[in-house]
């Protein structure tokens, strides 16, 4: 048995550094790329600072981060609730939720993209006359485009839904709301105080998923003509390899950073609420 | 039922709360086509322990979430002290619950587990704190407060649950088979400790539950259902020794159906003719009901009955004896009497002179 263990832990360690090398050497590879400077034969961040003194930079990268905050919000705030209530009111729902939850899956971003597209095109024609007229505008502002976050919060719900759901699966929401109901809580109350904090690594995964999400997005946000950061850093990489490069690069680790921050945060939360 | 004062708590709260009469009148659920409840009348006392026991689908849990405000109903009444609660949301009923499952918030130390309660009715911090101390103390678990559910045992969890069900001072007390996840040790333990609580704080209580024994040893009464319906409600004692129906008499505790003939408005069992307690069918065979303590057997080289099994249950053993027609009876007999009788002897078969409970014939012949 003890012979079985230690070649199972030699096993494990050899699986994770080869997948440690299969993502280190690219990621490697490309840092030491877009720090070269092969005229002097020494290392420069040249590129890093071209890209983070070029115009809209701050701005492409708040625009982003304000849509994820924006769809994290809205694709909890629908999901949850609705999830709860199909648990502990109709179970048999389940199966549509979850199908509805994942033909995201199944629609290629294009299609989704050119169907938006049409209702853009098609709405001013026939709202012209109705305060949906205003509406139809207002969520093509470029200073912050709706129409994205809804397109997101589309995308992000098959991953989003699974998470949640896991989350849900783990602990007996029927009991611990009664529980808490014949302790005196109403019914919203008895979700938010006692299911929600119990679902909250479930919905840092989910917020973490749909943040990746939309950090990443290009195809959307490229065809609507909005400049999220990755449609910015597309742009402005073009004209220099080497700068090309050191955008992937920055992306990567403002993604991982704000992931990080995120995981981060539950983690205290638990601490604290685990001290309180 | 004995009611000893609990000391005054630090909070100036009395622990002692309010005990209601709660009636359950004709009431009916059904789900689909099962019928759950099928017009349940019964009428729990103040300060009372009541049981409902009976078979699974038998509707007790039905009845219990139904006052609680957990399960709506078709028709009829649930009255607690007088006052019709079907129509009120469960988090005003005043009604603290225990549920099989543990139910206590996994992430809340026991502490705050047991003032949620007081929490969602507004109370301060101190208070709350206060509140929570007295009720650990009175389930024995001062020392567990600041433990998560998952560092305590089934046992401690369930004794936290009873805490936080008591905290709001509730006018009924519902324990829907708060001991069957249990192990056997804890649980006779706890029966025990929720049986001295509901004493000392005299509040009403309805405790439901499938094991006989469990409902015998903690209720003032036990009511037994079935199909929806109210066989039998009496006290532990009169429902074991007087069971009205054939379904009480094999439900609660062990019964041996025995061949009998109807001989006058009596009945004839083993040669003798015995009284009946209750009526005898009009048609149909009979067989009378007797439990194995009420047997008698005494060994006998030309005894009609042969014995065939031997239980050993510590002070007594149970005997299985087959007449010569092939019934099966269960006989109790002292550990060391039994020794006298043993697997492939011959033995006499008596009956008590007293009146039995007769059924009609089942398929089973047992």
């Amino acid at each position: 048995m003890a012979q079985l263990i230690s070649r199972l832990r030699l096993w494990r360690g050899f699986v994770l550094l080869l997948a440690g090398i299969y993502f280190a050497v690219p990621l490697g590879a490309s840092v030491l790329f877009s720090v070269d400077n092969p005229m002097t034969k020494t290392w420069s961040l040249r590129a890093y600072t071209q890209l983070l003194g070029a115009p809209g930079f701050t701005d492409s990268l708040r625009l982003s981060l304000e849509l994820a905050v924006v769809t994290v919000a809205i694709l909890l705030l629908l999901l949850v609730p609705a999830m709860v209530a199909t648990r502990l009111g109709a179970p048999k729902l389940r199966p549509v939720l979850e199908l509805i939850c994942s033909i995201p899956l199944v629609v290629p971003v294009v299609a989704l993209t050119t169907g938006i597209i049409g209702v853009l095109r098609w709405g001013p024609d026939y709202l012209s006359n109705t305060p949906l007229f205003q509406t139809i505008l207002a969520i093509q502002n470029p200073t912050f485009p709706v129409v994205l976050v809804i397109a997101y919060v589309l995308m992000a719900l098959p991953f989003a839904y699974r998470s949640i759901d896991a989350g849900l699966g783990a602990v007996d929401v029927k009991t611990l709301v009664e529980a808490a109901r014949s302790c005196g809580a109403s019914f919203p109350r008895a979700v938010f105080s006692v299911v929600v904090p119990n679902l909250r690594t479930a919905l840092l995964n989910a917020s973490a998923l749909t943040v990746a999400l939309v950090l990443g997005e290009y195809t959307t946000a490229s065809i609507l003509g909005f400049t999220p950061f990755t449609v910015w850093i597309a742009a402005n990489g073009k004209n220099d390899g080497q700068m090309s490069v050191a955008v992937s690069i920055l992306s990567l680790m403002i993604v991982w950073i704000v992931l990080l921050l995120i995981s981060a945060a539950g983690r205290e939360r638990g601490r604290k609420s685990a001290a309180s | 039922m004995t009611t000893t004062p609990l000391p005054a708590p630090p909070t100036g709260v009395p622990l002692h709360p309010g005990s209601a009469t709660v009636e359950f009148r004709s009431l009916r659920r059904a789900f689909g086509t099962t019928t759950a409840l099928d017009g349940l009348d019964l009428t729990v006392h103040p300060g009372e322990l009541l049981a409902l026991l009976g078979p699974s689908g038998c509707g007790k849990t039905t009845a219990l979430r139904i006052l609680a405000g957990f399960e709506s109903h078709d028709s009829g009444e649930v009255l607690v002290d007088g006052e019709d609660v079907t129509k009120i949301p469960a988090h005003k009923r005043d009604a603290g619950m225990v549920f099989q499952s543990y139910s206590l918030f996994p992430h809340l130390t026991a502490a705050e587990n047991v003032a949620f309660g007081l929490k969602m009715r507004g109370s301060s911090k101190a208070d709350r704190r206060k509140r929570a101390m007295e009720l650990l103390e009175l389930v024995g678990l001062p020392q567990r407060a600041e433990h998560y559910p998952h560092q305590m045992s089934g046992g401690q969890q369930q004794r936290i649950a009873l805490a936080r069900a008591l905290a709001l001072q509730p006018r009924v007390l519902l324990l829907d088979e708060p001991l069957s996840a249990l192990d056997a040790k804890v649980r006779l333990n706890l029966r025990e400790e929720i049986r001295r609580l509901q004493q000392d704080l005299g509040i009403t209580t309805l405790f439901v539950t499938h094991d006989q024994e469990e409902a015998l040893s903690m209720a003032d009464r036990v009511a037994v259902l079935r199909a929806g319906r109210l066989e039998q409600c009496a006290t532990p004692s009169e429902l074991y020794a007087r069971p009205t129906t054939a379904f009480v008499a094999e439900f609660v505790g062990t019964m041996s159906r025995i061949p009998a003939t109807r001989s006058g408005d009596g009945v004839e069992v083993l040669g003798r003719r015995h009284a009946v307690d209750g009526v005898v069918p009009a048609d149909g065979e009979l067989e009378v009901l007797v439990r194995p303590e009420n047997v008698g057997l005494t060994a006998a080289a030309a005894g009609s009955a042969v014995v065939v099994g031997a239980s050993f249950l510590g002070a007594v053993t149970r005997l299985t004896v087959r007449l010569p027609e092939g019934t099966e009876v269960k006989v109790d007999l002292a550990t060391e009497q039994a020794a006298l009788l043993p697997v492939g002897g011959n033995a006499e078969l008596t009956l008590p002179d007293r009146p039995v409970l007769v059924d009609r014939r089942t398929n089973s012949g047992q």
